[in-house]
Parts: structure tokens; sequence; C-alpha cells
């Protein structure tokens, strides 16, 4: 690939950089990644990857913007509020970059449409808010080879993992879902905008990371932050035998209905 | 006495001592929802009552974050 003048100097912060240069950037400028959720973890995650010229955007979201989404979801703009989040996502990717190719699913990421959209992409991250979906996510890319980054946040905490084929994988350390309501979502409990963008940009990183093969992922690791002492800990964990989707007998073989409502405040 | 680690933080702890007393031990809001290791092995819930605490352990809790966020 053979960048123009003005990419070589869009992109000179990453070329300069050792483990990157040239090489690196042609290979974040093919890559191909799937941000499931425009919302608090997906807008800065977006952002990131549009500016740092992913290739190919995939942005699937079924939701419109509402007006307590701005807090935190930074690519959403006043004047989005009733925009479907995908149209608002695109816009501001192609304001920033209008060199990325982007991919917009106006629906939510299910057990039909799954494996058919993230077949197209080289690594997927879960910007979603739903145990369910998060479960989905990793039953997916497990039973279908893909790697993906995994994050949660919630009040002043958040949590990521790396997961690339033969390592650890949710299920591995969260057998299921909990049961509703046992713990709470955001949208229940609150959080603080920043740390979706804490936790976001640590996503977009190892996407970048993965893309262009630097440096070591946080495979077979979940790091944990909590930002109201800001005590970062990586804790190790491996794959478990006893995993329901890649242990040595595993029971999960498809994919599945989600087992609770999303987003449970809006149905109240 | 034994000195283990919980979460990467020493602990001075009175033998003997179960997964389930040391979970209680460390007010856990849920219990139900935490998922556990020992020395780096997943404990299956059930198995917290017969697992016994040794000096030198170290425990992991780690927690359910579901947030993303809508």
């Amino acid at each position: 690939m053979d960048f123009r003048p003005d990419q070589i100097e869009r992109y000179s912060r990453h070329i300069l950089l050792q483990d990157i240069g040239v090489e690196g950037q042609e290979k974040i400028s093919n890559g191909k990644v799937l941000v499931i959720g425009a919302g608090g973890l997906g807008a800065p995650v977006l952002l990131y990857l549009a500016a740092a010229g992913v290739g190919t955007l995939g942005v699937i979201d079924g939701d419109v913007v509402d007006l307590s989404n701005l807090q935190r979801q930074i690519i959403h703009f006043t004047p989005d509020v009733g925009k479907p989040k995908v149209e608002s996502a695109r816009e501001k990717i192609t304001l920033i970059n209008p060199d990325v190719k982007v991919n917009t699913y106006h629906e939510f990421f299910t057990p039909d449409n799954a494996f058919d959209i993230i077949k197209d992409y080289d690594f997927i991250v879960d910007g979603t808010d739903t145990f369910p979906v998060k479960f989905l996510i990793n039953d997916a890319c497990v039973l279908g080879g893909k790697p993906f980054s995994h994050g949660g946040i919630l009040r002043f905490e958040g949590q990521t993992f790396t997961h690339l084929p033969g390592t650890a994988c949710y299920r591995c350390a969260f057998h299921a879902p909990p049961p509703p309501n046992a713990v709470p979502t955001c949208s229940q409990a609150g959080v603080l905008g920043a740390i979706a963008g804490m936790l976001g940009t640590i996503q977009a990183a190892e996407t970048l990371k993965f893309l262009t093969g630097t440096g070591k992922l946080l495979t077979n690791r979940l790091l944990s932050f909590n930002a109201k002492t800001m005590n970062f800990r990586t804790v190790n964990f491996k794959k478990n035998p006893r995993c329901p989707i890649c242990g040595e007998h595993p029971v999960i073989t498809e994919l599945h209905e989600a087992e609770q409502a999303v987003c449970e405040l809006k149905q109240k | 006495m034994a000195t283990i680690i919980v979460n990467g933080e020493k602990q001075e702890v009175n033998l003997p001592l179960s997964l389930t007393e040391l979970i209680i031990r460390n007010q856990v809001e849920q219990p139900d929802m935490v998922s556990v290791q020992v020395n780096g092995d997943f404990i299956v819930r059930d198995k917290y009552d017969d697992t016994a605490i040794s000096d030198g352990d170290e425990v992991d809790f780690l927690y359910f974050m579901g947030g993303g966020c809508c």
C-alpha cells in the first residue's frame, strides 16, 4: 500500500514509533474492526480507531441517541439526540478520517445475526452494556474463532481482557450470566463518564496492538481498575478445563437467545 | 496465624479457614456473583465450603462488571 503525502503526515506519529512504522500503519489501514455498541465504550473506541486510520470500521447498535447518553458517549453530540447511534457515529468517524470505510448495522447483536456480522472482521470490540450480550459476543467469537476485547464499566470501575483463539475466554472466568438484576448495569447504578473513556481507550490500544502485532496483549489477564483509588490491577487467569464453551467437555456448541432483558431501566 | 494474598494484598488469617469463611471475612457483597481463583485455579461454587485455605495461598475475587454503557 502506498500512502499519499497527506496520509504520511496524518499518521506521522504512528510511523515514528519504532514498533509501528510504515509497515504497522499499513496493517492498521488494512484492518477491519467491528465495534459492538456505539455507547460509552464504543464511542472512544471508534473515535481513536478512526483517527488511527483503521481501514474498515463496523458499528452495530440498534439504539438512537438519548440525552442521557451525552454525559459519556462522546461520539454523539447534542444535535444528534433522536438519531440512530450508528448514523451519528458514522458522521463523526468520517469527519475525523474520510479514509475510513464505515459499515453500519442499525440493529442489535443477536444469535441470528452474530456469525454473519463478525465473519468479515479481524477483531471485535465489546462495547455493550448487558451480560447476555457480553456472553453472546464471547460465544460467537470463541465458536467463530475471532479475537475480541471484552470491556465492562460500572460506577467508578472498569474491567477488560483480550481474547485470542486458544486463550482464556469470558466463560473461563464467569461461567454464565448472573441472574437478571443480581448485578446492576450502568443504567441502574450509574457510571462516571470519564470511566468509559479510560476503559474504551484501553480497548482501542489493544485493538491497535493486535492489528500491528505490537507488545503483549491482555490475554489470560483481567485488568481491573478503580478510579476512586486509581489502583490498576491485572489478575492472571487461564483457560478453564471446565469452561462450558472452550473447556475439555464443551456444552455450548451454538448460540442461544439472551436470557436477560436489555437495559432494564428503560422498561420500568 | 497464616499469611495469604487476597486480590494482591497480604492478609493475616487464622487457620483452619474455608473459602466460604474467607469470602465472608472479606465482605464480598454478593458471594454468589463472584468468581474465585485460588492459586490460579477457579473453584466451583459448590466447593467453596470444602476448599481449605493454606498458608501462602493467593486468592482472587473476580467480579461481574456489565456496563458498556447504553
